[in-house]
């Protein structure tokens, strides 16, 4: 049910014209009323789509001879095929199509940024039309085959006797697992945190990406044969060469985000200043807002984050939904500027968080116990376009002005994570600490046996930039494995 | 996996336990610490390494029981397994032969000094080890540390046993007796900062092993960072050791109090709820 000149499809296409598929609305994704949601801690703002929703917003897709849809994707997910079968209600058949490229579909499904990517280069797109809800329609099939219970498990090669392992339980290294596992590898991920998955648990807020959906994918990698171990710290309680010696054949390098970045401003380090890595660490892996939980975390009132990125957005969403009653976003540059999905700009906004645009901290002001009570903030503007080709952001001088807060959460990115560069002294760095690799096959510059991917070769990416660089290591490194044998 | 082998009281507050880690107990050096977590809603923090036997496979770790996590810690028995431990974490202790070097260590900080006084006596330095602790039930460790160190001063505040007085008095006697190439001190951060300022004053060179609140313990939150030299650093990736005349020891203490009031009202409703 996966090709397009199957009579099905044929049959399908000439069912609608194509005019009157590119002049259907598109759909709009049902979500959780704002004023309840921005008081309740883990219920998704997404309510997904009904099948009904579904199969109508599927009409929409034109199944074209070349879909540049799929051109967008770093996985290369095989869109019109999973499309076409929601179309004709075959639901968990969309499934399956959709797992024979990615290992997360659902994870995909709710945090990819579509609208950059797939959706930008739909075919309705190029004529001024709304792009077809690409990302809805794989997250609706995907929680469907869940929900149903019928969960398939994709195939895998008999055993080749070959053993890889995987460093990080995050997107790239989830990713890079299941086409190992498929191409027949034996697969061990070692993940230093408690949790397996990575930024999926520890960032990512319930929500946004409930952790039960992940904990499905994960099992479902599992069910294929890749082994997890936790609390493993590879450079650590095992070296790299200790891997080799123990007969892996190959090491994938995705250990993920490190040392956040502060600003070093004055009084940065007072109380109820922290980033937003242990912000969201705090609530999201450790619970901590649960009373149950032994894990504390500030519930403040006058809550600021510092930064524009989706990770921003986390936060400032997360200390509104702990009770805070000013919620601030604080910006250097404007909105158009900000690099946070449009869809979680607008939903923030709708749940009551101020955007304080053209602003950036100076300093902190603390009371006579070290805890944060004002936020000193430059008033800036925008000047010529820098590096990025953003318009970059200038202070008007002289112009300032404070603000009262009692927690601040600073979000202006991360360093990789340092462990596996200090360990592995032969490993080639970057200036910034990102390991050097080539860019098409992600093989370290230094030691052939290493590949890597995700924030540790970018130093900060989306879900599925790491996704796909999972999905290159796995064939370079196949193809690799079996030059040398 | 993480199964308590053993487990002895040092006092009524004070624990030994030692635990089945092998992969760690082969990679762990002198100045190592793990992360602990107990239950599944525990808290995850940090525990230096106080020993390790590679053969049996071993970690030895030393607990003070004082919140909610360290009491869950204490509560566990021979035969039971630690939720989770991961590790050895942060920068090896820095070894070599200094010369003469003091071990500076109060109460629940003298058995991760153990493994350093042990490391440095085998490289050929002269060992001084001062022994703090508020009376002479809480002096933990002083036969061993006697069987690797070249003197062994202990000090008690209230003068119970060994010489009345604290740590500092101790370190500044051997100080005024002979030349000192190196201090090394691990305890309270308050007393680590005295120490530091008396050895300013003497011009001795001072490592202090910090311990600050950590989430992750791997280089990722952030909660850990201290001011040294002027500039922000990571007690877990860039420490846990650091040039301790360069520390923020004001900003530390500021920090570590930042949770206090919350730990408090945690430990009353634990105690309200299971009576430990």
């Amino acid at each position: 049910m996966t090709q397009r000149n199957e009579p099905w499809r044929v049959e399908l296409r000439s069912q609608i014209k194509a005019k009157e598929r590119s002049n259907m609305e598109r759909v709009h994704m049902p979500e959780l009323d704002a004023v309840y949601r921005s008081s309740v801690r883990d219920e998704e703002v997404n309510l997904g789509l009904t099948p009904e929703l579904a199969m109508r917003e599927a009409q929409r897709c034109l199944d074209c001879v070349n879909p540049t849809c799929m051109e967008g994707c770093p996985v290369s997910i095989r869109i019109p095929d999973f499309i076409k079968n929601i179309e004709v209600g075959n639901f968990l058949e969309a499934a399956r199509v959709l797992k024979m490229t990615s290992a997360l579909p659902a994870v995909c499904g709710r945090v990819c940024p579509q609208e950059r990517q797939c959706e930008a280069v739909c075919i309705h797109t190029k004529m001024k039309k709304d792009s077809v809800a690409i990302g809805h329609l794989e997250r609706f099939a995907a929680d469907y085959e869940r929900e149903s219970g019928q969960i398939s498990v994709p195939e895998t090669n008999a055993p080749n006797g070959l053993k890889v392992a995987v460093v990080g339980s995050g997107p790239a290294g989830l990713s890079f697992a299941g086409d190992m596992v498929k191409m027949g590898y034996e697969v061990h991920v070692f993940e230093a945190l408690h949790e397996i998955g990575g930024v999926l648990k520890y960032g990512i807020p319930e929500f946004r990406l409930p952790n039960a959906v992940v904990d499905v994918e994960i099992d479902n990698l599992r069910a294929m044969g890749v082994k997890f171990f936790n609390n493993v710290i590879i450079g650590k309680t095992i070296t790299i060469r200790e891997l080799e010696e123990d007969g892996f054949k190959g090491i994938f390098v995705a250990s993920g985000a490190g040392l956040p970045r502060f600003m070093n401003i004055k009084g940065e380090n007072l109380v109820g200043i922290m980033s937003s890595n242990e912000y969201l660490t705090r609530v999201n892996l450790m619970d901590a807002a649960n009373p149950e939980s032994d894990t504390p975390v500030y519930k403040g009132k006058k809550v600021a984050v510092i930064g524009g990125g989706n990770t921003a957005m986390d936060s400032i969403r997360t200390a509104l939904r702990l009770g805070a009653e000013k919620a601030m976003i604080v910006y250097r540059r404007t909105e158009q500027e900000m690099p946070a999905r449009v869809e979680e700009v607008k939903h923030a906004k709708e749940e009551g968080i101020e955007f304080l645009t053209l602003h950036n901290p100076i300093e902190y002001i603390g009371d006579e116990f070290g805890r944060v009570t004002h936020m000193v903030l430059q008033i800036m503007t925008l000047g010529e376009p820098d590096e990025s080709g953003r318009r970059s952001p200038i202070p008007v001088e002289g112009k300032t002005r404070t603000v009262e807060v009692d927690e601040v959460i600073v979000s202006v990115g991360v360093s990789p994570n340092p462990l596996i560069s200090q360990s592995t002294p032969e490993l080639e760095t970057t200036k910034w600490g990102t390991l050097v690799v080539n860019k098409e096959t992600m093989q370290s510059s230094s030691m052939p046996i290493i590949f890597a991917g995700g924030d540790i070769v970018r130093g900060g990416a989306t879900v599925i930039l790491a996704m796909g660089d999972g999905r290159r290591a796995a064939a370079a490194m196949d193809s690799w494995i079996k030059e040398q044998i | 996996m993480n199964k308590i082998i053993s487990k002895e009281y040092f006092s009524e507050r004070v624990i030994k336990f030692v635990v089945e880690a092998p992969l760690i107990a082969k990679s762990r050096k002198a100045g190592h610490f793990v992360m602990v977590r107990v239950g599944k809603k525990g808290e995850r923090f940090p525990l230096t390494i106080a020993a390790a036997d590679v053969e049996r496979g071993t970690i030895t770790l030393v607990v003070q029981r004082m919140g909610v996590s360290s009491s869950k810690l204490c509560a566990l028995e021979v035969g039971d397994s630690i939720t989770d431990l991961v590790g050895p974490l942060g920068q090896a202790t820095h070894i070599e032969n200094f010369g003469t070097v003091v071990c500076a260590c109060g109460g629940v900080g003298t058995a991760p000094m153990m493994p350093i006084v042990t490391a440095l006596k085998k490289a050929g330095n002269r060992v001084i080890t001062v022994l703090a602790a508020r009376n002479k039930d809480l002096v933990i460790l002083e036969e061993q540390m006697r069987e690797n160190s070249d003197e062994v001063i202990v000090m008690t505040d209230d003068g119970s046993y060994g010489s009345k007085g604290l740590v500092t008095n101790g370190v500044e006697m051997v100080i005024n007796r002979e030349k000192v190439d190196l201090c090394i001190t691990i305890g309270p951060a308050i007393m680590m900062k005295f120490v530091s300022q008396l050895t300013k004053k003497y011009d001795v060179p001072t490592v202090a092993s910090l311990n600050t609140i950590m989430v992750d313990g791997t280089g990722m939150c952030g909660a850990c960072r201290v001011t040294v030299g002027g500039k922000t650093k990571f007690v877990c990736v860039d420490g846990p050791e650091f040039d301790a005349h360069q520390v923020d020891f004001d900003e530390m203490l500021m920090r570590l109090g930042g949770y206090r009031e919350m730990e408090r009202e945690a430990m009353e409703r634990s105690i309200d709820k299971t009576g430990v």
